[in-house]
C-alpha cells in the first residue's frame, strides 16, 4: 500500500507465519494502522479525531448491543423498558448514559473532524473518495441517531419522530402516502417503533462497512497532514505504529475522560427533560427541539418562512436535505489547487466565519422560534449556502496564496510544521533531498 | 444555454436559497414591525425555580437518607393519594434504609392493592402489595384519573425530578409557590395591575412557578404539621416541600451515589491512563521533529 518504502510484515514466530500464508489478516492489520502504514510526520491533534470517531463507534456498537438485550421495541413497554434497564439492570443505567452521551460524543468527534478536512482541504484531490463516503457515514449516522431517539418512547422521541418523518409529507402529491408508508401508521406507532428499531440495530454495522471503504480509500492516497504538501520521500513520514498509535493513545484518553466527565457527573446535560415523560400523542410539548447535533439543520428548516413559487414547508426541507448533500459537490466547488487553510489567506478567514455561522445556527436551532431568533436564523442560513455554493467558488479561483513549502521535512526543520510560513522562509531554502 | 446553466449551477441554486432566505427575512421583519407581539402575563410572571439545595448536588453528592425517608413519608401520606410512583418498586424502599422487614409492612399497609385475578373465580380482583410489587396506581385509569381531578390527570411522579427544567428545585417551588394573583407582584410589577384581565379559570390555582401560572393541582402542602415526622424534624411547608423534593429526585435516579463514586475512580483511573499515553508518546517520538 501508499509508500515504496513502507515497511513490510515478517512475521517471526512460525504460527503467525502459518497464518500469514493462509489468511493475511495480521498483514492486511499491520499496513493499515501497524507499521506497513507511513504516515505525514507533522500531524496535529486534529489528526485525532478520525480514531476518535472510530472508538465512539465501537462503544456505542457494544453498549447498544447490550441494552438492546433488555429493551423491549413495543409502544406499551418500550418508556417502562428503558426505566428497568435504569434501575434493576445490573450497571443498566451506566450502559444507558453511555450510550446516549456516547452518541453525542461521536457527533463531537465527527463534527472537528469534518472541520479538519475543510480546513485543510482534505476533501480535494486525490482524496474525493474519502470525502464523499465520509458525507455518506455522516448521512448515516444522522438517520441511526434520529431512530435511536425515538426508541425511549419519550414525549421527545414520539414528537421528534411526528416532525421529522413529517418532512415527507412536504414531497407534491405523493409526499403523505410516502410517510404513511414509511410509518406504517398515521401517526407514529406500534409500527414505526418497531422498524426504528431493526434499522438503529442494522445501520451502526452499515456505518462500520462504510468505514472500511473510507480508510482502504484513505491510504491509497495516504494521510493529508497541515501543510497539505504531499509527502516526497521517506523522510517526510514516520510508520503509523508506534509513533501515531501513541499520540492516539493520549487522544483517546481524554475523549475518555471528557467522556467520563458527562457520563458520571452530568449525564442529562445534553438531553431534554421532556424525553422523561412517557410519549403522548394527545399532548404536544411547548417547545419541539431536537437533539443538540441536529439544531443547525433544524434552525435552517424553520428558517423558511415564505413561499415563492415553491410552498414554505418544501423549501425547508429542500434545504435542510441541500445543506448536507452540498458537501458531496465540496471537491468540485472548490477548484484552489493548494489544500491547507494556513496558505489560504481568504479562506482561511472565511472557514473560521463558517464555524461561527454554524454554532449561530445550532444557537438558534435549540431556542424557541421567536422573530429574534428567526431573523438570525434566517441571515446564518443564508449565510450557510452562499458560504459553499457562491463564496468558496469565487476565492478559489480569486484567491492569492502564499507560496507553499518544498516539503513536510522542510516547513517541519523550520518549525513550522504547517502554520503560516513567510515568504521569506521558503525563499532562500533549498528542498531537502529526495 | 444548458450547459451554461450546468456550469453557474452551484451559482443559481445558492442564489436562489439566498433569495428566498431573504424574502422570508423581509417578512418576519415587517410582521415584527407592524404587529409586534405582545408580552403575555407568563412572559413577565412566570418565575424560575428558587435555589435549592440537597446532599445530592454537585459531583459527590449523596442521599441524605433521612430526609428521603421523610420525604417518602410526605409522598405516602399526601402525594400518593393523586400520584402515581408506577416506576419504583417497594424493594426498592431498602435502598433508603428500611429494613426487608419494614418494607415488606410498608407494602402490606399500603392503602391500594394491587389489581389481579380471584384464584378461583378468574374475576377481577386485587390482593394486597408484597416487596416485589411496583407501587400501585391510586387510579384504575386515566377516565377515573380525570373524573377524581377536575379533569386533569396527576402525572406520575417516578421522573419528575428528572422530567421538568430545574429538577428538585422546580418541585420545591412548585410546591410552596402557590399564592393570591390579586396581591402577587415580581420585579416590582403588580399581577393585576398589568394584566386587569387576568383571572384564574375555575377549578385552578394560581402559581408562578408553573409554565402558564395556573395549574389543575390544588396547594397540597397547606399547614405545618401535615405530617408528623418520626425523627423530631419541624414538619413545615417548606421543610414537607423540601423532603418530598429529596425524594423524588432519589426516585428518579436511585443510582445516583453509585454513579457519583464510579465516576470519581474512572476520572482519577484516566488521568493516570492520560499521563502514561502521554509519557509513552514523548518518548516515542523523542528525537524527532514534528
Amino acid at each position: 500500500m501508499s509508500f515504496p518504502w513502507a515497511e513490510e510484515y515478517k512475521p517471526k514466530h512460525p504460527a503467525m507465519q502459518w497464518v500469514d500464508q493462509r489468511l493475511p489478516l495480521p498483514r492486511l492489520v499491520y499496513n493499515a494502522i501497524g507499521a506497513g502504514y507511513p504516515v505525514p510526520r507533522n500531524l496535529n491533534y486534529f489528526w485525532n479525531f478520525g480514531v476518535l470517531a472510530g472508538a465512539a463507534l465501537a462503544i456505542q456498537i457494544v453498549t447498544g448491543i447490550v441494552l438492546a438485550m433488555h429493551y423491549a421495541p413495543n409502544a406499551a413497554t418500550a418508556f417502562g423498558s428503558v426505566e428497568h434497564i435504569m434501575r434493576d439492570i445490573n450497571a443498566g443505567w451506566l450502559l444507558r448514559y453511555c450510550h446516549a452521551t456516547g452518541a453525542s460524543m461521536f457527533f463531537i468527534v465527527v463534527y472537528i473532524h469534518i472541520f479538519r478536512g475543510l480546513y485543510y482541504g482534505s476533501y480535494k484531490p486525490p482524496r474525493e473518495m474519502v470525502w464523499l463516503l465520509g458525507v455518506v457515514i455522516f448521512l448515516l449516522m444522522m438517520a441511526t441517531a434520529f431512530m435511536g431517539y425515538v426508541l425511549p418512547w419519550g414525549q421527545m422521541s414520539f414528537w421528534g419522530a411526528q416532525v421529522i418523518t413529517g418532512f415527507f409529507s412536504a414531497i407534491p402529491v405523493v409526499g403523505e402516502n410516502i410517510r404513511i408508508w414509511l410509518l406504517g401508521g398515521y401517526a407514529p406507532d406500534q409500527a414505526a417503533l418497531n422498524r426504528f428499531f431493526s434499522l438503529h440495530y442494522l445501520l451502526p454495522f452499515v456505518i462500520a462497512g462504510v468505514i472500511i471503504l473510507h480508510i482502504w480509500a484513505l491510504h491509497i492516497p495516504g494521510s493529508n497532514n497541515p501543510t497539505g504538501v504531499e509527502v516526497k520521500g521517506e523522510q517526510d513520514t514516520v510508520p503509523f505504529h508506534p509513533y501515531y498509535t501513541a499520540k492516539d493513545g493520549v487522544g483517546v484518553g481524554v475523549f475518555l475522560l471528557v467522556f467520563a466527565l458527562l457520563v458520571f457527573f452530568a449525564p442529562n446535560y445534553l438531553g431534554h427533560p421532556d424525553n422523561y415523560i412517557e410519549a403522548n400523542p394527545l399532548s404536544t410539548p411547548a417547545h419541539i427541539v431536537p437533539e443538540w447535533y441536529f439544531w443547525p439543520f433544524y434552525a435552517i428548516l424553520r428558517s423558511f418562512t415564505a413561499d415563492f413559487i415553491l410552498p414554505a414547508k418544501l423549501w425547508g426541507v429542500l434545504a435542510m436535505f441541500g445543506s448536507i448533500l452540498l458537501l458531496f459537490f465540496l471537491p468540485w466547488l472548490d477548484r484552489s489547487p493548494v489544500r491547507s487553510a494556513n496558505y489560504r489567506p481568504v479562506y482561511r478567514i472565511f472557514s473560521w466565519v463558517l464555524i461561527v455561522d454554524v454554532l449561530l445556527l445550532g444557537y438558534v436551532g435549540g431556542s424557541e422560534a421567536t422573530p429574534a431568533y428567526l431573523l438570525l436564523g434566517q441571515v446564518t442560513a443564508a449565510y450557510y449556502f452562499v458560504h459553499f455554493l457562491i463564496i468558496i467558488p469565487i476565492v478559489s479561483s480569486l484567491e492569492r496564496t502564499r507560496p507553499l513549502p518544498n516539503s513536510i521535512t522542510e516547513a517541519v526543520l523550520q518549525g513550522k510544521s504547517g502554520a503560516r510560513m513567510k515568504e521569506t522562509a521558503v525563499d532562500g531554502h533549498v528542498a531537502p533531498a529526495e | 444555454m444548458v450547459s451554461l446553466i450546468l456550469r453557474y449551477l452551484n451559482y443559481i441554486i445558492g442564489a436562489a436559497f439566498a433569495f428566498v432566505l431573504l424574502l422570508a427575512l423581509w417578512g418576519t421583519a415587517s410582521e415584527l414591525i407592524s404587529n409586534p407581539p405582545e408580552e403575555t402575563a407568563e412572559e413577565v410572571f412566570h418565575l424560575e425555580p428558587m435555589a435549592l439545595h440537597l446532599q445530592s448536588d454537585g459531583p459527590f453528592g449523596t442521599y441524605d437518607l433521612r430526609q428521603v425517608q421523610r420525604g417518602f413519608q410526605v409522598y405516602k401520606e399526601v402525594c400518593s393519594a393523586c400520584h402515581s410512583l408506577k416506576q419504583v418498586a417497594f424493594r426498592d424502599l431498602q435502598k433508603i434504609g428500611y429494613s426487608e422487614a419494614q418494607v415488606k409492612a410498608i407494602a402490606a399497609d399500603w392503602q391500594i392493592e394491587q389489581p389481579g385475578v380471584n384464584k378461583d373465580t378468574g374475576e377481577a380482583a386485587t390482593r394486597p402489595n408484597v416487596p416485589a410489587d411496583r407501587f400501585p396506581l391510586p387510579f384504575a385509569n386515566d377516565v377515573a384519573a380525570r373524573a377524581a381531578n377536575n379533569n386533569a390527570i396527576p402525572p406520575d411522579l417516578s421522573l419528575m425530578a428528572k422530567a421538568r427544567e430545574g429538577g428538585p428545585a422546580y418541585i420545591h417551588s412548585l410546591l410552596v409557590g402557590y399564592t393570591d394573583p390579586k396581591t402577587y407582584t415580581h420585579d416590582g410589577k403588580a399581577l393585576m395591575k398589568e394584566f386587569p384581565d387576568f383571572s384564574v379559570p375555575t377549578g385552578l390555582h394560581f402559581n408562578p412557578y408553573f409554565a402558564n401560572l395556573n395549574i389543575a393541582m390544588p396547594p397540597p402542602l397547606t399547614q405545618e404539621g401535615q405530617v408528623q415526622y418520626q425523627d423530631g424534624t419541624r414538619p413545615t411547608i417548606n421543610q414537607m416541600a423540601k423532603d418530598v423534593s429529596a425524594f423524588l429526585m432519589w426516585a428518579a435516579e436511585p443510582n445516583l451515589t453509585k454513579r457519583h463514586a464510579t465516576g470519581v475512580g474512572v476520572v482519577l483511573f484516566l488521568l493516570i491512563f492520560i499521563g502514561l499515553t502521554f509519557g509513552a508518546y514523548r518518548n516515542v517520538w523523542r528525537g524527532i521533529k514534528h
